[in-house]
């Protein structure tokens, strides 16, 4: 039905003309973007330019009122609702992290485990040595396995964006969206995520939203400015960041 | 339900709960059927039958704290299910009457003869035997639910909004039985009921059996919660409460599981009314009333959200106060006190009376076991590392 016959792209995540608005407001205008398998792409572009709703769209959220949105060359994302989005593994850290913060960190990535999610699987569910191995390396990667028995409730603002990106990669999802993952973070803690993100990116298609330009700077890869619900520049990071229209809308002079 | 979900799901708390309803269960009908009336351990039949109904209030307390304390469902209308239960017994207790009824019919309860009814509703087929009667109990409550939570659930109705649709569901009920050409009996409802399984309701036997059996399904009910909240799907329903968009972004489908433990919670429901009816004998459609509803959250609340134990204690401690106080010169004012217990307990004990003893608890234990440490070679080191084994 959504899925159609013939791979109408290369691209891992493919937007074309899309366009939202909320009450006359146009929160996303004429937006494209592609996204080739395996790439990491930087978002960047001032707050109201729509980063955060054209997530929204690829995750099910929000529908646009026209446009194109595929995943994965075959998907058609406009028709499906976030569990199947989610099935499907596009996976999503939020701006603000939010963790269930009564459980456990290892409680929280056993929740995240790309496995059975009916209610069934869940009520007579037994935990496997492959599942605790996974959850261990995932502890390892994002530096948490002394905390792992800590509710997610006590950890700090960096380990609980750690905690949420380590939730993505328990996931396992085959496109990775993170917004703002070093919000709130000190310099050091910025340079971890920096290097955590390119760690990931070796296995994963990665879309990264972030104001820091020094964080963006570091991940070195292409860069996409969004400004008014609509592309304004792409290229590297030294390309963008010349381009007058993007000095004059978010950069400053 | 496997071995190895029973022993995952039991703690101490849970372990104490039980051991106390299992003694109550045996000792209080022991006591009022072997010693001689008027000893002074024998528990006298009408706290027998009060006791019971205490115990059927819990079934509904710990049905209503699997859906608001684990899911974040507040639902004000879990008395429907409670009446519905109630009345699928009734209608079997009426049936039971037989001719003995006072005008005699031996088909058409004495409401129907006297409203004109020339023969019996196709809804009261079958409510002349036990076991229809009893999977009646189990199956409207459990469809009611599935069906208002099935649209409730997918149309994503949460929150507040949630609970004022469950009390309407609620009040509309009241409404409809209180009509009398809807077939339960009208504002009356239904008594006088005479047997139940051939045993006589009124007989000090069978109210001792009864009460034995209310504590043997509130065992059995909190054994299922316990299960369902230590099982993973117990860890998704509390992200469901905490994050509900999160754990939909995780791949979860929230609805199945809203509506899963939902009608789950409905049947325990229907069960406790269902053994409520004949320790009371009589159902009618007050026990619809949206009141009714918001009072079993209040116990909840007192006694402590999210912790099972917690309801089930609270909806014996706020019922014992409520016969307490309103059999007294204090009966007037028995509403105001139930809502400057709430008030105060929202206020001071947000955790409820056993939330609040379980973090007392653990921060205690903590405590302990950090003075066990620091002083591992200290004089009085031979009691303290026992007392926080103890702990553990």
């Amino acid at each position: 039905m959504n899925v159609m016959d013939t791979r109408a792209t290369s691209a891992m995540l493919y937007l074309d003309g899309v366009h939202v608005s909320f009450d006359g407001f146009h929160a996303i205008n004429n937006l494209s973007l592609t996204l080739e398998p395996g790439e990491m792409r930087a978002i960047i572009g001032p707050n109201g330019a729509g980063k955060t709703t054209m997530m929204d769209i690829i995750t099910g959220k929000t529908k646009p009122d026209e446009g194109t949105v595929l995943f994965d060359g075959v998907t058609d994302l406009t028709r499906l609702d976030e569990t199947r989005i989610a099935e499907l593994g596009i996976g999503r850290k939020f701006q603000k992290p939010t963790v269930f913060e009564s459980q456990t960190v290892q409680d929280n990535l056993l929740l995240a485990l790309n496995v059975d999610h009916s209610v069934r699987g869940t009520l007579f569910w037994r935990g496997s040595r492959a599942e605790s191995e996974q959850i261990d390396k995932v502890l390892e990667t994002i530096r948490l396995t002394d905390a792992r028995n800590r509710l997610a409730g006590s950890l700090s603002h960096g380990q609980k964006q750690w905690l949420e990106i380590g939730m993505l990669l328990a996931q396992d999802p085959k496109l990775l969206l993170v917004d703002e993952p070093v919000a709130g973070m000190t310099d050091v803690e910025t340079h971890l995520t920096a290097e955590l993100l390119k760690e990931i990116n070796k296995t994963h298609t990665v879309m990264v939203v972030e104001h820091d330009m020094t964080f963006v700077r570091e991940l070195g890869v292409k860069v996409t400015c969004l400004h008014e619900g609509t592309v304004l520049a792409e290229g590297t990071i030294d390309q963008v960041s010349s381009n007058e229209r993007v000095i004059e809308v978010y950069l400053g002079r | 339900m496997t071995p190895h979900m029973l022993t995952r799901s039991l703690d101490r708390g849970a372990t104490i709960f039980l051991a106390v309803v299992v003694a109550c269960g045996i000792l209080i009908p022991l006591s009022n059927l072997l010693l001689p009336a008027g000893s002074f351990l024998q528990v006298p039949t009408y706290l027998v039958a009060l006791w019971g109904k205490y115990v059927c209030y819990a079934i509904l307390a710990l049905s209503i704290d699997l859906i608001w304390g684990y899911c974040g469902i507040l639902s004000l209308g879990h008395g429907a299910f409670f009446a519905l239960g109630g009345y699928a017994m009734g209608m079997y207790l009426m049936r039971q009457i037989g001719s003995r009824g006072v005008y005699g019919n031996p088909i058409l309860p004495d409401f129907m003869v006297f409203l004109n009814y020339s023969k019996l509703p196709w809804y009261w087929y079958g409510f002349d035997m036990f076991w229809f009667a009893a999977l009646m109990v189990l199956v409207v409550p459990g469809l009611l639910a599935f069906c208002f939570g099935w649209l409730a659930f997918r149309s994503r109705v949460t929150g507040v909004y949630l609970s004022i649709i469950t009390q309407a569901m609620t009040y509309a009920l009241l409404l409809a039985f209180f009509r009398n050409d809807f077939g339960f009996g009208g504002n009356n409802g239904m008594t006088d009921f005479k047997d139940i399984l051939g045993f006589n309701v009124q007989a000090e036997g069978t109210r001792a059996a009864l009460f034995a059996l209310s504590c043997l399904a509130l065992i059995a009910g909190f054994l299922i919660c316990r299960a369902i909240v230590s099982s993973k799907l117990g860890k998704v329903l509390i992200a469901v409460r905490d994050a509900e968009s999160r754990t939909r972004f995780l791949g979860y489908r929230v609805e199945s599981y809203k509506l899963f433990v939902f009608t789950v919670s409905a049947c325990m429901a229907g069960v406790a009314g269902a053994l409520y009816v004949p320790q009371v004998g009589i159902i009618n459609p007050s026990e619809f009333a949206p009141g009714n509803s918001i009072e079993a959250v209040i116990w909840v609340a007192v006694g402590g959200r999210g912790t099972l134990v917690g309801a089930a204690l609270g909806a014996v401690v706020v019922n014992y106060a409520k016969t307490f106080f309103t059999s007294g010169m204090l009966a007037p004012y028995w509403l105001f006190m139930l809502g400057a217990m709430f008030i105060l307990v929202t206020l001071l004990l947000p955790k409820g009376i056993v939330g609040t003893f379980n973090a007392w608890w653990d921060s205690s234990k903590e405590r302990r076991l950090a003075e066990k440490t620091t002083s591992a070679a200290a004089e009085d080191g031979v009691t303290e590392p026992k007392m926080a084994e103890e702990a553990q």
